[in-house]
C-alpha cells in the first residue's frame, strides 16, 4: 500500500515538493504545493489535500443539509442553510413539472421557519445553491431539538463509519440527524436522553481534535467499557453519513491521525 | 519631531530597556472571541488587541457584492479608554485610514477568489494603546483570518522599524514614535517574500532606508513564527513539534 504522508499545516506552509495534484485546500506554486487552511495534510497517491479543522459551510453538490425555510416566493422556498450563501428549493421540486402559482399552495407543503433535510442540486458558485426534497428521508422534520456545530467538526462526530454517531444514539435512546452544514436535529424518547445527546455532541465539537475522545464520551454517557461489536445497520441513518466519499476519507484521516496521538 | 532627551543611552539600550534589534514581548491567543468565526488577540508590548472574523457570510448591503470575489472589510477601531486622554468613539481620520491600509495589507494573503458574492468582515478592537497599533493589528487580523478557516496563500506578519537618535532601531515604541526620527510599518508575507504594507513618516537616506526596510522584515519573520506557535498550540496543543508523521 502506498504511504499516505500526514503533518499538521497552517496556511503558507510547504507540505510537498514534485509532482503532485492539489486537490483541497493546497494550491501549486512553481513545484511546491503550500496548505491554504489550517488543518492536517494528507500526502497520498493521488495528491495532496489538506482536511480543515476550521471555517463556514460551504455547499457542495450532493450534500445533505438541514435547512430553515426563510421565506417564499412565488417560485421558491429560500432555505438558511447555515452557509453565505441561501439555498432555494423551487415548488417544482415538491409539486411536480405541471406546477402552478395560481393553483397550487405553497403554503401546504413548508411554511416559513420548518426545518427541512435537503439534498443540495446544484452549485458552482456563480448561482445560489438548489436545492431538492425528492428523495427517500429528505422533506420536513416534524420535531426535535435543533442545535449548530462546526461544520468542520460533522466528520468528527460522524466518526469511523458511523461508531461515534452510533454510540451516543444507543446510549442515550435518541436518533441523531446530521446535515453536512452542521446542523443537527436530535429526537428521542425522553427529555433527560436528548439533554445528554446534546451534551455529548456539544462535546464532539469542543474536543474534535484532542486524542481518547471516544473514551471520554464513552464516560460521559455512562456506557460500559467493554467493546460492542454488533453493528446495528438499520437503525442507524444520520443522514449524510458515509454517503459522501470526502466524508468518509475525512472521517478516517481524523481517527487514525488521533490513533497516531495515543501511542 | 523635535527631539529632546537621548532615546538610546550610552550603553546602546533604549527607554524601555531593549537594544536597537529587539523586540517587544508578543504574545497571541488564538480563538478568544466565541461569536466570531475566527478571532485572536495580541500582546504586542503594551499593545492589548482583539481581532475578530465573521465570514465568509452574505454581502448587506447586496450591491456591494462582487460577482467574481469575496469583499473584505476590516474595521479598525481604538477603544475610548485604550489612551490616556479619553479618545472619542467615533471613527477618527486616523481610523479609517489604518482600517483601509488594514485592509490592503490582507488582501494578497486572502484567496478572495474563492468565495465569489460573500463577505468576510474583519474587527480590530485595540483595548490598550503602544506604538505600532496598526502592525499588530494586522498581525491579529492574519491569526484571525486563519482560525476562521478561510483560504489563505500565507500569513501577513507586521512589524515596524525606524530611527531613533539618528540609529535605524527594531520595533518602535510609542515614545520613539512620537520623539524619534523616522517610524516605518511594514507588513510582510515571509513565504511569498512580498510586502504588502510600507508606510513611513519621518526622513531617512536612502541608505538609512534600506536599513530599516531589512530589519522591518526581519521583525516580521520573528513575528510570524509567533503567530505560527499560536496557531498550533491552538489547534494541535502540545504537538507543534510532532509534525511529521507518518502511517
Amino acid at each position: 500500500m502506498y504511504d499516505v504522508k500526514r503533518r499538521y499545516v497552517i496556511p503558507g506552509d510547504k507540505i510537498a515538493e514534485g509532482n503532485f495534484r492539489p486537490l483541497m485546500n493546497v494550491v501549486k506554486a512553481g513545484n511546491a504545493l503550500i496548505a491554504t487552511r489550517i488543518g492536517i495534510a494528507e500526502t497520498g497517491r493521488d495528491g495532496v489535500k489538506v482536511i480543515p479543522l476550521s471555517g463556514v459551510y460551504i455547499p457542495r453538490v450532493n450534500d445533505l443539509v438541514i435547512g430553515k425555510i426563510v421565506d417564499h416566493s412565488s417560485l421558491s422556498w429560500e432555505v438558511d442553510i447555515n452557509s453565505c450563501f441561501s439555498a432555494h428549493l423551487p415548488a417544482q421540486d415538491v409539486f411536480g413539472r405541471d406546477f402552478s402559482p395560481a393553483r397550487d399552495d405553497m403554503g401546504r407543503h413548508f411554511a416559513t421557519g420548518d426545518m427541512i433535510t435537503a439534498r443540495i442540486m446544484a452549485f458552482d458558485r456563480t448561482r445560489d445553491p438548489t436545492l431538492t426534497v425528492q428523495d427517500r428521508d429528505l422533506g420536513k422534520i416534524a420535531r426535535g431539538e435543533v442545535l449548530k456545530i462546526s461544520a468542520t467538526r460533522v466528520p468528527r462526530l460522524i466518526g469511523k463509519r458511523g461508531s461515534m454517531i452510533q454510540t451516543i444514539e444507543q446510549a442515550t435512546q435518541t436518533r441523531v440527524l446530521i446535515g453536512q452544514n452542521g446542523i443537527i436535529v436530535v429526537t428521542g424518547r425522553t427529555p433527560e436522553g436528548i439533554k445528554l445527546a446534546v451534551r455529548a455532541i456539544k462535546m464532539v465539537e469542543e474536543e474534535a481534535h484532542t486524542a481518547n475522545l471516544t473514551q471520554r464520551i464513552k464516560v460521559l454517557l455512562n456506557v460500559p467499557e467493554t467493546p460492542t461489536p454488533q453493528q446495528e445497520t438499520q437503525s442507524r441513518a444520520p443522514i449524510g453519513a458515509p454517503k459522501s466519499e470526502e466524508a468518509e476519507s475525512t472521517i478516517e484521516g481524523v481517527e487514525e491521525e488521533l490513533e497516531v496521538d495515543e501511542k | 519631531m523635535t527631539q529632546t532627551r537621548n532615546l538610546i543611552d550610552e550603553n546602546g539600550k533604549r527607554t524601555d530597556g531593549r537594544g536597537i534589534d529587539d523586540l517587544r514581548e508578543v504574545k497571541i491567543t488564538v480563538g478568544t472571541v466565541k461569536n466570531a468565526d475566527g478571532s485572536a488577540f495580541i500582546e504586542f508590548g503594551k499593545n492589548k488587541i482583539l481581532a475578530a472574523v465573521y465570514g465568509p457570510r452574505e454581502v448587506h448591503p447586496k450591491h456591494m457584492a462582487q460577482s467574481d470575489r469575496c469583499v473584505l472589510r476590516c474595521r479598525y477601531h481604538m477603544s475610548p479608554f485604550s489612551t490616556d486622554t479619553r479618545k472619542s468613539p467615533a471613527p477618527s481620520r486616523r481610523e479609517v485610514e489604518i482600517s483601509k491600509v488594514m485592509r490592503e495589507a490582507l488582501e494578497p494573503a486572502v484567496m478572495l477568489e474563492d468565495y465569489p458574492r460573500a463577505a468576510i468582515d474583519v474587527f480590530v478592537e485595540v483595548l490598550q494603546s503602544d506604538g505600532g497599533s496598526r502592525c499588530a493589528g494586522i498581525t491579529a487580523a492574519s491569526v484571525a483570518l486563519a482560525d476562521a478557516g478561510i483560504n489563505m496563500r500565507d500569513l501577513v506578519a507586521a512589524c515596524a522599524a525606524g530611527k531613533v537618535d539618528e540609529k535605524i532601531v527594531l520595533d518602535i515604541n510609542d515614545t520613539e514614535d512620537k520623539e524619534g526620527g523616522a517610524d516605518m510599518p511594514v507588513a510582510y508575507m515571509p513565504r511569498l517574500e512580498q510586502v504588502t504594507l510600507l508606510q513611513l513618516d519621518g526622513n531617512l537616506t536612502s541608505n538609512q532606508f534600506n536599513e530599516c526596510i531589512d530589519k522591518a522584515v526581519g521583525g516580521c519573520k520573528m513575528v510570524y513564527e509567533i503567530q505560527k506557535q499560536a496557531l498550533m498550540q491552538k489547534y494541535f496543543g502540545n504537538e507543534t513539534e510532532l509534525k511529521e508523521e507518518q502511517q
